[in-house]
């Protein structure tokens, strides 16, 4: 139903006429008033409103919903603005951005920001090239600074290092947090401590604040053991180290450095990424899973589709059990619960299962003949077709696209 | 191959049983210097000498192990960056983290910057070395690989995409030399302030529901997993759909 409220003039003009016939029905019926005898009096038929079948329901959750009744337009509620103006000291985060938007790791890590920051104090986030994140106020940013430049492209460490030299010297965060993770935080929180001569916390877990000041505790050794310290300037949080910020709004001032980021000597230089064998990466950590389902006819071509792609291959239950896939490729509840960033369904329904299984996955395209099943409703992009053609496609518009990026780079 | 390398080995300890032993990782970084240059490989130590585990490394097939005698508990780091800035080594290798004392990893990083050299992580294998430059793999998470060109002398920390470590032999570790050298001694100011507990498990992060009304939680209850705001593609041809499908895929970068 369309959320649009539309005025019935001719209604309105019945309750105002009071000759009309239905005058009396038009009025507004009160639900309770003060009777003779100082007794309150209700109206139950006055409660609820006609369903979508012509019974009457009542929803006690205050929330009314039903054909007659004014449904509430602006549905989500905005969260409060949290403003610091004049930000008396500043906690820098350099989130990880994997594939450019904010992880659960780096919303945690924006969340135990705001604990150190309190009021008065600014959560400034530190990011490196294009982003395409669009959350960062409900994710807990108050200040954020964009360093681009061609020289912090790719894997360059050691330069990006310099970058946030620049932005201590002239923010002078009261605290660094960076995400102890593979993905690049780890490895940058590291090489910012060697280079600034602080000695990070690693591996924190939980950050308690005491009497004597703040103490960080963090896993020690092969994580059999803890170690308890005072809060250094510089911490490598583990994930899940603070609940993500989530009752508040944040205002996402962009800041930016005032002079130039001193360029470092080139020792490590990046010759890009190495082509590997997508078969022979461990399901639950693929990046890229192609997932086929009953919906597939051609298996054949199914592998071919994943190999021009450069997926990993995996399966519903069902083509598991139809014997066209392996069973180690089976994804969902009784497989593997798979991570990908980018999960391709190729005629699969959707049991309740299988989307356990892809719970973690960040874009899931589905083709599917049916459009009314529940994996359409889990997915980013669906599309309504016959699997076999699309594939063709795919495999086509890959070639062209690789081609496309040959003839541009000769 | 005829590059001086160097391993950093310490003294791990067993998930389980807390036992001493080859520290996993760092088995990996010999590993990867034994296939790199067969016994020219250097190993060094920077602690106990007396220290039984250690003999599970030159059980791998070394000759000799170095070691800069230090009690427990003190800093390795100036002892290593003396040795190694008189080594006139070209490539050390490190495991990532110890297994056993603080943990942190800093270590490479710390010795990199005193020593001035670029510090690698993750290496997964050495493709060449030629003219004062490697060319080497770098191992990146879920099962990616990246090439890196690397100017000498280097470090650089292994992880697990390194190769396997070969198995310990007993008769070789017990007739290898554990070589003592004399260092000086500065204690490690953390372990003053602070000491070592057992891990206490950590607290399952429980799924909180904010919801204002009873309908409300019921439906968080209920609902089943679902984007809400997808883009439905309905009556396109195969060759369109194909074509927003593969917009999809080079914006998040997993097409090469």
């Amino acid at each position: 139903m369309s959320d649009i409220i539309r005025r019935d003039p001719r209604a309105e003009w019945i309750a105002r006429n009071r000759l009309h016939p239905l005058h009396a029905a038009m009025q507004p019926q009160p639900q309770q008033w003060m009777g003779p005898h100082g007794v309150v009096r209700k109206n139950p038929h006055g409660l609820g409103f006609m369903g979508p079948n012509g019974l009457k329901r009542i929803d006690r959750s205050g929330a009314q919903q039903g054909g007659n009744v004014r449904r509430t337009a602006a549905a989500e509620a905005k969260l409060p603005l949290h403003r610091v103006a004049e930000p008396a000291f500043y906690i820098a985060v350099v989130p990880d951005m994997v594939g450019g938007r904010l992880g659960s790791h780096d919303r945690d890590l924006l969340g135990l920001a705001h604990r150190l920051a309190g009021q008065e104090g600014a959560v400034l986030a530190v990011i490196f090239g294009e982003h395409k994140e669009s959350a960062f106020d409900t994710a807990g940013v108050d200040r954020l600074l964009q360093i681009d430049g061609s020289e912090f492209e790719g894997y360059a460490p050691e330069q990006r290092v310099q970058g946030l030299r620049a932005v201590d010297g002239q923010f002078q965060p009261r605290h660094w947090l960076l995400p102890d993770s593979r993905s690049g935080g780890g490895e940058l929180g590291r090489r910012l401590g060697a280079s600034l001569g602080e000695r990070p916390a690693t591996r924190v877990w939980q950050i308690k604040d005491g009497p004597a000041g703040s103490q960080c505790t963090g896993r020690a050794g092969a994580g059999q053991q803890d170690i308890s310290r005072a809060l250094p300037r510089l911490i490598l949080a583990a994930a899940e180290c603070a609940e993500p910020v989530d009752e508040t709004r944040h205002e996402v001032l962009p800041v930016s450095l005032h002079g130039a980021v001193a360029r470092s000597l080139p020792r490590i230089e990046d010759l890009g990424a190495v082509a590997v064998d997508p078969a022979a990466i461990p399901m639950a950590e693929a990046e890229f899973i192609l997932s086929g389902g009953n919906g597939v006819s051609d298996w054949a071509l199914f592998h071919r589709t994943a190999e021009a792609l450069g997926a990993t291959e995996g399966g519903s239950r069902v083509a598991v059990d139809n014997g066209h896939m392996a069973r180690a490729r089976q994804v969902g509840a009784s497989g593997t619960w798979v991570t990908a960033r980018v999960y391709l369904a190729v005629g699969i329904s959707g049991a309740i299962q299988h989307l356990q299984g892809i719970g973690a996955c960040e874009k899931v395209i589905a083709i599917n003949l049916d459009p009314g099943c529940d994996m359409i409703k889990r997915a980013d992009l669906s599309i309504i077709g016959d699997s076999h053609e699309l594939m063709l496609a795919l495999i086509e518009a890959v070639e062209q696209y690789r081609h496309g990026a040959k003839r541009e780079a000769a | 191959m005829s590059v001086k390398i160097v391993s950093l080995v310490s003294v791990g300890a067993h998930p389980t049983s807390g036992r001493a032993r080859r520290a996993e990782q760092d088995a990996r970084a010999v590993e990867l210097g034994l296939q790199l240059v067969g016994d020219n490989l250097q190993v060094l130590h920077a602690g106990k000498a007396e220290e039984p585990a250690l003999r599970a490394y030159l059980g791998m097939g070394l000759a000799r192990l170095h070691v800069l005698e230090q009690p427990a508990g003190s800093d390795a780091l100036p002892a290593l960056a003396e040795y190694l800035r008189d080594a006139a080594a070209q490539i050390v290798l490190a495991g990532t983290q110890a297994e056993t004392g603080e943990g942190s990893g800093m270590l490479p990083f710390l010795l990199g910057e005193q020593l001035g050299w670029p510090v690698v992580v993750g290496l997964a294998a050495v493709e060449s070395i030629d003219g004062g430059v490697a060319h080497v793999l770098q191992a990146l998470p879920r099962g990616q690989r990246r090439r890196l060109k690397v100017r000498l002398p280097m470090l650089a920390t292994v992880d697990n995409a390194a190769p396997t470590p070969r198995q310990s032999a007993y008769g070789p570790a017990q007739r290898g030399e554990l070589q003592a050298h004399e260092v000086d001694i500065f204690d490690d100011p953390l372990l003053a302030e602070s000491a070592l507990q057992p891990a206490k498990p950590r607290p399952k992060r429980l799924k909180v529901i904010k919801a204002k009304s009873g309908a409300d939680r019921m439906k968080a209850a209920t609902a089943k997993a679902s984007g809400g705001t997808g883009q439905v593609l309905k009556g396109v041809s195969a060759r369109e759909g194909a074509q927003a499908v593969m917009k999809l895929l080079i914006e998040e970068g997993v097409i090469r």
